[in-house]
């Protein structure tokens, strides 16, 4: 039972069994993976469901460009490996032959972000959301937690066009439920509060939610605001989202540049609030032995985050 | 092959042909070079080997064809034209502004199968293609046209292991060995060495051919067909420009203009043929 539920924590192990799924469900859906399925949990579809999974070799350039030949006859495939790898290595490959002809390919991003701790800065991606997200036709999904994950990979599948979506390889706390509303383009309101907003995704949510306790303290009421859409994002939606309060602070594990604070500034241009971006200042990453202790190297801790509200404010 | 049927073969690949010339227009630049080179090997897979038909555009069962040497796209436009899968009359309005007939191929022009111009990229869509068609038991075959200089592009010799890991015998890849890329010669510019050993290495069977003989292109095309076991690489010996006296084995005409003289020389020198 202890063990069920830390697997439930873990968006990887969440990914492959809501790809299970699936591809048990529409049997068009196939997983390729260069490699690295028992990472990216593919596994799932290679153990379970062999005739719709296709290895394709430590190859990512033609593994997408397979994927997109698949696609044109009728399959829904989904491709994987680490995020570095997914968005970087085959750009050429996602702009050319998936994005301009709108074809129906998911490119899954594992271990992204600093969450490939021990391997290092050629193993880490904090360039993946903006390289995606300035792709035309291209939606990009980051899911909070497990149960996210889940829904992201449905609604994935229920897009006819090319979808990224970002994961992270360790256990994250959940924070939403099967109830919880899932809506592409859409922010969710994680816990209310009217002096500040921080806007989240992925493991920065917690983040902001223990910065959100330790203000309440403080006597500043905070709002955490959810982003698993990063593109595209219902404008209307987010300033909604973000009515009323007076400072904001974006936090995001990915460059500072492109990624979730550039996404929710180009919605706020026209009625702009004092913003901190908090994030990876435009460098690399590099190996430590554990999670928590890389984060906090890279300033992305719920102390930072508070630290940026009360300044704003 | 009977006599008659090389003619007919022979006058389709005149068309497509007058077509490239009509496609590239006067005064505006386009590949003209690699389009006559491929110009009998598209017209004798459209005319001869390939199970399609503008009709039947969405028809799970047809034979794809994947210009990768994107650029050469102009032969695959009057091949379509003549086909009917659009109006001949396009072809003039080639790369204007808003026109179906891009530089490069895109899907919606009716007949593309996809879109290429990033060199390298075809062969691996085929591949995708091939697996498809294996996972659906459908009997489709795949063929992919390669230029000699894009087989400088890494991805090729990635789909080529992946097709030789998947023995892949329902893909087929053409190579158009023109000899010339953008710059000059291909031996001197970027030797690769021997392409048929290339991909025999990989696990391919592979066939060479005169790509200016129909009869030739189509029995190898037959034969190519009929392997199992493994995918299969027709190396086609081609001239660049072939057709057009003044732009035979020259890279000049890779990617340039046809003065309205140039043009008329162009249409006399393929009638001939
Ligand atoms: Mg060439």
């Amino acid at each position: 039972m202890e063990k069920m539920k830390e697997q439930e924590k873990n968006p990887r192990v969440a990914y492959g069994l809501a790809l299970l799924a699936l591809a048990r469900a529409d049997r068009n859906v196939v997983a390729l993976d260069a490699d690295l399925c028992g990472s990216t949990q593919s596994v799932q579809i290679e153990k379970n469901l062999p005739g719709q999974y296709f290895e394709m070799g430590i190859g990512e350039a033609n593994m997408v460009s397979a994927a997109a030949g698949l696609a044109l006859c009728g399959k829904t495939p989904f491709v994987h490996t680490f995020a570095v790898f997914a968005t970087g290595r085959p750009f050429d490959q996602i702009r050319q032959g998936v994005c301009l002809p709108n074809l129906n390919v998911k490119i899954v991003g594992s271990s992204a972000g600093l969450s490939d701790f021990g391997d290092g800065a050629t193993h880490q991606s904090f360039e993946d959301m903006a390289l995606m997200s300035v792709l035309p036709n291209m939606t990009v999904l980051a899911p909070v937690d497990a149960v996210e994950v889940a829904k992201a990979v449905q609604a994935a599948a229920r897009i006819e066009g090319p979808v990224y979506i970002r994961l992270n390889r360790n256990d994250l706390p959940v924070l939403t439920d099967d109830s919880t509303p899932f809506e592409i383009g859409k922010p969710l309101v994680l816990a209310e509060g009217s002096d500040a907003a921080i806007c989240v995704n992925g493991v920065t949510a917690g983040m902001g939610l223990a910065a959100r306790e330790t203000l309440s303290g403080q006597g500043i009421g905070v709002r955490v605001v959810n982003f698993s859409t990063i593109k595209p994002l219902d404008g209307e939606a987010v300033r909604a989202a973000l009515s009323g309060v007076r400072a904001l602070v974006t936090a995001e594990e990915h460059s500072v540049i492109g990624g979730l604070g550039a996404a929710v500034a180009e919605c706020l241009s026209k009625t702009p609030l004092p913003t901190a971006r908090i994030g990876i200042a435009d460098r690399y990453g590099q190996s430590a032995h554990n999670y928590e202790e890389l984060l906090e190297h890279y300033g992305l801790t719920a102390g930072a985050i508070a630290e940026a509200v009360k300044e704003l404010l | 092959m009977d006599k008659d049927r090389q003619d007919f073969l022979r006058e389709k690949a005149r068309k497509v042909r007058l077509g490239i010339i009509d496609a590239l227009g006067i005064g505006n630049r386009g590949h003209l070079g690699g389009s006559m080179s491929c110009a009998d090997i598209v017209a004798v897979l459209y005319f001869y080997k390939m199970r399609h038909s503008p009709e039947k555009r969405g028809d799970p069962d047809r034979d794809r064809f994947i210009m990768s040497k994107g650029h050469s796209v102009l032969a695959q436009y009057a091949a379509l034209a003549e086909a009917g899968y659009f109006g001949k009359e396009l072809l003039a309005a080639t790369k204007s502004l808003g026109s179906l007939l891009q530089g490069h191929p895109e899907r919606h022009t009716p007949g593309i199968e996809a879109n290429t111009g990033s060199l390298g990229q075809g062969l691996s869509v085929g591949v995708g293609m091939a697996l498809a068609g294996r996972m659906d038991k459908r009997d489709y075959r795949v063929y992919v046209l390669v230029g000699d200089g894009e087989l400088a592009e890494g991805q090729i010799w990635e789909a080529a292991m992946a097709a030789g890991h998947y023995a892949l015998s329902n893909l087929t890849v053409i190579v158009d060995m023109n000899g010339v890329q953008a710059m000059g010669r291909t031996r001197d510019r970027y030797a690769i060495g021997s392409i048929p050993g290339r991909f025999a290495a990989f696990g391919w069977k592979t066939f060479e051919i005169d790509g200016h003989d129909v009869a030739d292109i189509a029995e190898t095309l037959d034969k190519a067909a009929d392997v199992r076991g493994c995918p299969t690489a027709i190396v086609a010996r081609t001239v660049k420009g072939k057709g057009v006296y003044f732009a035979e084995n020259t890279h000049t005409y890779h990617n340039n203009l046809l003065t309205a003289e140039d043009r008329e020389k162009a249409i006399a020198s393929v009638t001939a043929m």
